[in-house]
């Protein structure tokens, strides 16, 4: 309960110093506006179904590339995971190719996937499939080989081992993995749509609102906004893994 | 025999949100220079108030403390407290010598810090593994590294909290004849507390048992062993025999046959309290004393997931 | 398996699919997609064809290359240190983060390039915008890694501090950041590849200079192996600067039990 009072008074605290600051004169107010616009701002685009669409876009983007990261990283998980042998030779390829930032690819990609929505999902794929792949990979080196011995006692083959064995306790991690892609393919689809644009979503929306008519009030409302989608992405993912998976905890699930 | 520590009516009571919970009601006692006292007590009666009290770490609700005649406000700075969770008390990125040389910064040179920690660490027998670091020892041994620590800040109060209840039984008796040995040789004041009848008898001058929540004193026994002592022989004598059964008869252990069924139940009725109470009492240094300890609450809503991104490179 | 077979093994396995890329490339003869020698060639033309007395490294590195890994490490090392002294105080008081925690877990998940055109407007374009929007991206992990390290320090530890009365300078930085240092080093890790990441992001809008920069010149000029060399370039700084932050933080953490496992960061983006 006082953690709570506490929270909320801090984030008033917060919200003062920021209004007292950019009525200040210290930065003009057209540059940093004060959260009393902002909320006005936004209050407004929350009804403005243009804004609206580009959030739907920016959020349906990312559903794909989480749904298309988990279908190419799982399978290819389970693989390096039980298989070491393609592990050790796939690793050079993958330290390579992991540090290149995805948005070093913007350039590559519009030249060869054009501007449109499967640009910023391929880039965004391409940044959401490594935690998914590293947590997938790292639970099958966790996974108790008391638990596999077992089920190949009772006479399950590798295939049914992987199935009905490696795969479920490999699901806290994997769930680990999402919810981290889930924030990473966000910050990916956001630069892209900033730096790109083309395609919509929020991020054009902010690129559009300060290059336009230099509308800092939006910008900072898209941005309230884009923050409030990857907090709920986080703390839904979060929680979602806490009571569907809460035995991973006891297993050291890394959660 | 002057008294190097005076207890006079210490009580404490700590306030919880649920009422308050008396760990200690109503404690007298001294302890003279030089002497060994042992406190025993049931788990769960406040004895780590009661150490927390003398060590300064907690204000008693009520009662004095006096350290060789000065009133215990905050830490003394001659007293040493050997925990027993060596595990956590030693600091695991320093070694051996780093950790004993670690309270000793005040007032010394660096030099006079090197030749007392290799002095303590000659008592304690560890000479050799001055470089080590703590994980690198056996749980024993990083407990005598931990005595080693305490010596080496020369107190005048030794303070140990069941010092050797976290050890196996050999290494346990070994550490006993250590504490023994070192005493005897430093004329130090030692006070350990403990919940072993067998060991508060072996180890010490004098034996402070300790009713259970909250603790008052039941009675104090002089123990009359030659002062050199020994695991077989001391253990095998009357007088011990006799000793440890009149502390097991006041702690409630093992009554007559009819009797246990009945108090075994009010036993265990107590020590649920007890356990309750102790748990309650040690949220309660947790919250002011140590804000390390972190509510789980509160972390749901911080700490987020681990990411592990070095399988490749193992 | 031997070191030295695991090493051979990974190297072959790249060195086959580099050869098998350059089949690939030189059959398909597509320009978006130059032979991996033709990347080579265009690298060695932009930055390794200087005079002897540069070292061989062209104007582009001092221009472009040094100044992007400047900036990255500036930024980096600005966020460390603000991140870890605020983390360790803010990890040592309870209240301050009850005050402080929702607020930061929601500046957190800002995604930190939706704030360059705030920074490009109070900054303009330059240098300090490309550092603030590091900075901004980076600091959270390394902030609440930190706060997560120094609320670790255990109760036993805090008492025996207590009870032999160390100087408050001791306990800070004898006691509270040695104990989240592996914390904090996690957090450092995460930090510092996610500053590449910002570092291009900044220079794709905010300059004419940079690797970012170069990047998106080569593109608009249809020079493609320029602009796959800056990608690897990329790919190649970022393995390199998350060696060093290793080795160094191997050398750090020498004192614990087992380095086999690297501490996991708490909060990553």
């Amino acid at each position: 309960m006082r953690a709570l009072t506490r929270g909320l008074l801090g984030a008033v605290g917060f919200l003062v110093v920021w209004e007292l600051f950019g009525r200040s004169g210290l930065v003009p107010l057209e540059y940093l506006p004060p959260p009393s616009v902002v909320a006005v701002e936004l209050s407004k685009l929350l009804g403005d179904e243009p804004f609206l669409r580009d959030v739907v876009a920016t959020v349906l983007a990312l559903l794909i590339a989480v749904g298309l990261s988990i279908g190419i990283a799982v399978p290819l998980g389970l693989v390096l995971g039980s298989v070491p042998a393609v592990r050790h030779a796939t690793r050079a390829v993958v330290e390579f190719l992991r540090p290149i930032p995805s948005v070093a690819l913007i350039p590559l990609a519009i030249m060869v996937l054009g501007i449109g929505p499967e640009m910023k999902i391929s880039l965004a794929v391409y940044a959401a499939v490594w935690p998914i792949l590293f947590n997938t990979v790292y639970a099958l080196d966790e996974l108790d080989p008391l638990l596999v011995e077992t089920a190949r006692a009772f006479g399950a083959g590798r295939a049914r081992v992987l199935l009905s064995v490696a795969l479920p306790s490999a699901l806290p991690f994997v769930l680990t993995g999402v919810r981290l892609a889930a924030t990473t393919g966000l910050v990916v689809l956001v630069s892209v749509e900033l730096l790109a644009g083309g395609s919509g979503g929020l991020g054009q929306f902010i690129m559009e609102a300060r290059s336009g008519a230099g509308r800092m009030d939006l910008v900072l409302a898209g941005t309230v906004v884009a923050g409030v989608i990857g907090y709920l992405l986080n703390e839904g993912l979060e929680r979602a893994q806490r009571r569907w998976v809460g035995w991973g905890s006891a297993t050291g699930g890394r959660s | 025999m002057t008294a190097m520590l005076e207890v006079t009516g210490l009580g404490h009571t700590y306030q919880a949100k649920d009422g308050a919970h008396t760990a200690i009601a109503d404690l007298s006692f001294r302890v003279g220079a030089g002497e060994l006292v042992c406190v025993v007590g049931p788990s769960g009666c406040g004895k780590s108030t009661l150490l927390r009290t003398i060590s300064g770490l907690i204000r008693p609700s009520k009662g004095e403390i006096t350290l060789h005649g000065d009133e215990v406000r905050g830490v003394p700075d001659d007293l040493a407290v050997v925990f027993q969770d060596y595990s956590r008390s030693l600091f695991p990125w320093l070694t051996v010598q780093g950790n004993v040389e670690f309270p000793l910064r005040r007032g010394l040179s660096r030099a006079q810090r090197r030749t007392r920690a290799a002095e303590a660490l000659e008592w304690v027998g560890l000479s050799a593994a001055a470089r080590k670091h703590p994980w690198q020892l056996s749980g024993g041994m990083q407990q005598r590294v931990a005595i080693a620590r305490a010596l080496a800040y020369r107190p005048a109060l030794l303070l140990m909290d069941e010092p050797f209840a976290s050890v196996d039984a050999q290494t346990r008796f070994e550490l006993e004849d250590l504490l023994l040995k070192v005493r005897a040789e430093h004329d130090t004041t030692v006070l350990v507390v403990t919940h072993d009848i067998d060991e508060s008898v072996y180890l010490g001058d004098r034996v402070l048992v300790l009713s259970g929540s909250p603790a008052s004193v039941v009675a104090d026994l002089r123990v009359d062993l030659p002062a050199r002592r020994d695991q077989v022989t001391t253990r095998e004598s009357e007088t011990f025999v006799a000793l440890r059964a009149e502390v097991a008869r006041l702690l409630n252990v093992g009554k007559p046959a009819e009797d246990v069924a009945d108090r075994r139940r009010v036993d265990e009725h107590r020590v649920d309290e007890h356990r309750a109470d102790e748990r309650r009492a040690d949220e309660h240094r947790a919250a002011r004393w140590a804000e390390a300890e972190r509510a789980e609450t509160e972390r749901a809503g911080l700490v987020a997931a681990h990411e592990r991104d070095d399988l490749f490179s193992r | 398996m031997t070191r030295l077979s695991g090493f051979l093994q990974r190297w072959v396995v790249f060195a086959g699919l580099v050869v098998v890329w350059e089949l690939v490339t030189r059959a398909v003869d597509d320009t978006f997609l130059p032979p991996p020698s033709e990347i080579a060639a265009s690298a060695h033309e932009l930055w390794f064809s200087g005079p002897l007395s540069d070292l061989l490294l062209t104007d582009t590195v001092f221009d472009h290359v040094l100044p992007s890994v400047g900036r990255l490490l500036a930024g980096w090392g600005i966020a460390a240190v603000v991140g870890v002294s605020l983390g360790v105080a803010m990890g040592r008081s309870t209240a301050a983060m009850q005050f402080a925690g929702p607020v930061l877990t929601f500046l957190r998940s800002i995604p930190p390039p939706t704030l360059v055109p705030v920074f490009l407007l109070i900054f303009n374009i330059g240098t300090s915008m490309q550092l603030a929007t590091i900075v901004f991206g980076v600091l959270w992990p390394i902030l609440l890694n930190s706060v997560d390290g120094a609320r670790s320090v255990d109760t036993t530890k805090f008492e025996t501090s207590a009870v032999f009365r160390i100087p408050r300078a001791q306990w800070v930085l004898g006691v509270v950041l040695p104990a989240a240092a592996p914390k904090i080093f996690a957090g450092l890790r995460v930090s510092l590849s996610l500053s590449l990441v910002l570092m291009v992001v900044s220079e794709l809008v905010g300059t004419d200079n940079g690797i970012g920069s170069q990047l998106l010149i080569a593109q608009r000029e249809f020079d493609f192996p320029d602009m796959w060399a800056g990608i690897v370039l990329l790919g190649v700084l970022g393995y390199a600067l998350n060696t060093v932050l290793l080795s160094f933080e191997r050398r750090a953490l020498a004192w614990q039990p087992k380095r086999a496992e690297r501490t996991p960061a708490t909060v990553e983006d």
